[in-house]
């Protein structure tokens, strides 16, 4: 009878556990893991609709470091990843990625071709561009009498206390790169330790490092100045129509979120149906209008209103003169490690 | 023989959420992985710790979470000890304890990043806080990501673990030692000083474990008060948990973390054994 109770116990332990690995439905299951709020909450059940044999398990996580490291430990079975550039480079450095048979994906026409074969993926055998971006300078326009330009405002005395920087320490370290003139890529010593100096130099400017507040501070004028990523950026311009966003003229980072299929993946052709569905048109459409970032999908782009497709922060033309001021995060194991310490420096001097 | 099937299951929980991570932190902590991925024995991690600047982190650490203690105590004894004398007189007279102790246990049941942005709401420049001091007239207060709204956020969070552990003692305290010190004619404040107060310490000691250690290790009321400008050991594991390469160094400061915890428990008994109080943990 005891032997019973605990062994009645464990059982309900184990299952406690093994909760999140399903219950017992005949459909096939997809993992879909995708970063919080970066979808529009119809799109997967229109998908179900369309494919009633597919049940799709919709999780989210809050930074593509978290997962990573639940696709490198491979804890849960997932079959679609949504990942930003950095990091896809990564995880096809360390072979976390399967490869994708794009035959499997007709909508990838739709994907413009400029988006194409970029240096994270260059043969463009992994990924299918999600949303893309870029990182610039968001400003509060009755509180900035000068004109944002460059990076070197954020340099500037007159904003003390006014400043917000992103939390992250690559996109800071980066800036602080492209201020001083070096690519946001370096990895040389002295090129470094001068972003450092910089960004301790510009430390007692800032009012704080943030991550989502930023949004609230600046949609509530609590700051002149912030750092941001383009997508937030029409989110905080919507909200407050004092506000304005730039591209600083020194060049600035491209960012792309795409679908890629990890190693995980038990379901490799629903896994590139959900993708094809995605990259349909007006799937797309309804992402980037509800996301409101800019979509990788020039055919949904096309069924976007004038305003917006025309949006030349949104949309900048990708011209030459363009891209070649602008970088693409890469990726590269030992820099990290600087990066992070150079960080923890600049916040504790 | 019944207890002891009984207790498999807590077994299997223990090895796999105790000893298991736990091993794994002394083996990231005591290793590194080269660029082959072998893992080779290595001191480095606890060496780069030592630093000026980490020790200066664990420094600010043990601060912040030394003054949240203290406004914790000097805010919630008196909290505590008046709800008690309430539901003591009211159990006294045979009636049900006033349910006062839940307003302090409520708020713990929103959801915690709501409380804290709420604070934002009540801290920045044109917020609740500043538009009530303008109405009486006086001088407006930035203190929004300064380590005064760290210290403010972090007692905030933690004050019912400071609460509870007193009220609970005080409730106990038996009517007749408090009758038996005023029939030796003390007053009010002499029973306070001399019975009352070395009574309730042992609520008192474990309020302080209870909030001394998990603010010294918080990471998220730092991050969302301070703005990122106020790094403490918490934030220091996170950012370097984060960052795959970081897991080793991320691992040692789990461990000095630890040895730190340990160390302040082990201090926080032996004052409390002085007391002659029985043990509380």
């Amino acid at each position: 009878m005891k032997k019973i109770v605990s062994l009645i116990l464990c059982v309900a332990l184990v299952c406690t556990i093994a909760v999140f690995a399903g219950g017992c439905s005949s459909k096939t299951k997809l993992f879909v893991y995708n970063v919080g709020d970066y979808i529009h909450p119809d799109v997967v059940g229109m998908f179900e609709e369309e494919n009633p044999d597919i049940k799709v398990v919709y999780e989210m996580f809050d930074s593509v470091e978290e997962m990573y490291m639940k696709v490198s430990n491979a804890t849960s079975p997932y079959d679609v990843v949504i990942p930003s550039d950095y990091m896809l480079e990564q995880m096809i450095d360390e072979g976390l990625l399967n490869k994708i048979n794009y035959d499997n994906i007709p909508n990838y026409a739709n994907i413009d071709p400029n988006m194409r074969n970029l240096a994270f993926d260059p043969t463009n055998e992994y990924t299918v561009p999600y949303m893309w971006g870029t990182i610039g300078i968001l400003y509060n326009k009755t509180m900035v009498d000068d004109e944002v330009t460059d990076w070197d405002i954020l340099w500037n005395e007159k904003y003390k206390g006014n400043i917000f920087m992103l939390n992250q320490e690559r996109d800071m370290v980066s800036v602080a790169l492209k201020k001083c003139g070096y690519s946001m890529n370096s990895d040389n010593e002295a090129e470094l330790a001068e972003a450092e100096a910089a960004l301790k130099e510009q430390s007692s400017l800032v009012k704080a490092y943030c991550g989502d507040e930023i949004k609230d501070n600046m949609i509530n004028g609590n700051a002149a100045l912030a750092v941001v990523w383009s997508g937030d950026a029409y989110f905080c311009i919507e909200q407050n129509p004092d506000l304005a966003y730039a591209i600083p003229a020194e060049g600035s980072n491209l960012w792309f979120d795409c679908m890629a299929i990890p190693t995980t993946s038990t379901h490799q052709a629903e896994a590139e149906k959900f993708i094809d569905f995605m990259s349909r048109s007006d799937i797309a459409k309804l992402n980037a209008e509800y996301i409101g970032y800019s979509t990788a999908n020039s055919a949904a782009r096309d069924l976007l209103p004038d305003e917006i497709k025309n949006d030349a922060l949104r949309y900048p033309e990708l011209n030459e003169e363009f891209m070649s001021k602008m970088e693409i995060f890469a990726y590269n194991k030992s820099r990290n490690a600087k990066l992070t310490d150079i960080w923890t420096r600049v916040l504790n001097s | 023989m019944f207890k002891k099937t009984l207790s498999y299951p807590h077994l299997v929980w223990m090895v796999l959420f105790v000893i298991a991570p736990m091993f794994l932190i002394f083996l990231y902590a005591f290793t590194v992985t080269d660029d082959g991925g072998t893992l080779s024995f290595t001191l480095e991690n606890f060496a780069k710790f030592f630093e000026p600047m980490y020790i200066k982190i664990l420094f600010n650490s043990v601060w912040i979470a030394f003054l949240s203690v203290v406004f914790c105590i000097i805010l919630g004894y008196p909290a505590a000890k008046i709800i008690a004398d309430r539901d003591r007189r009211r159990i006294a007279m045979g009636k049900k304890a006033t349910g006062l102790l839940m307003l302090f246990v409520m708020p713990m049941w929103m959801n915690v990043m709501l409380r804290l942005y709420a604070w934002l709401t009540i801290l920045q420049p044109d917020g609740v806080l500043n538009s009530f001091l303008s109405l009486l007239g006086l001088p407006k207060l930035d203190i929004m990501y300064t380590q005064t709204a760290v210290v403010l956020g972090t007692v905030y969070d933690f004050i019912p673990f400071m609460i509870m552990p007193i009220y609970s003692v005080l409730i106990k305290i038996d009517d007749s030692v408090i009758e038996a010190a005023q029939d030796l004619g003390a007053n009010k404040t002499r029973v306070f000083w001399k019975v009352i107060l070395p009574l309730s310490m042992p609520g008192v000691v474990s309020g302080i474990t209870m909030v001394f250690l998990p603010a010294l290790t918080s990471f998220y009321i730092s991050d969302f008060f301070s703005g990122g400008q106020f790094m403490l050991i918490g934030n220091l594991i996170e950012k370097n948990f984060k960052n795959p390469v970081g897991r080793n160094f991320g691992s040692a400061l789990s461990i000095i973390l630890m040895i730190f915890a340990f160390l302040s428990m082990h201090v926080m008994k032996i004052f409390n054994k002085s007391n002659r109080q029985m043990d509380m943990y």
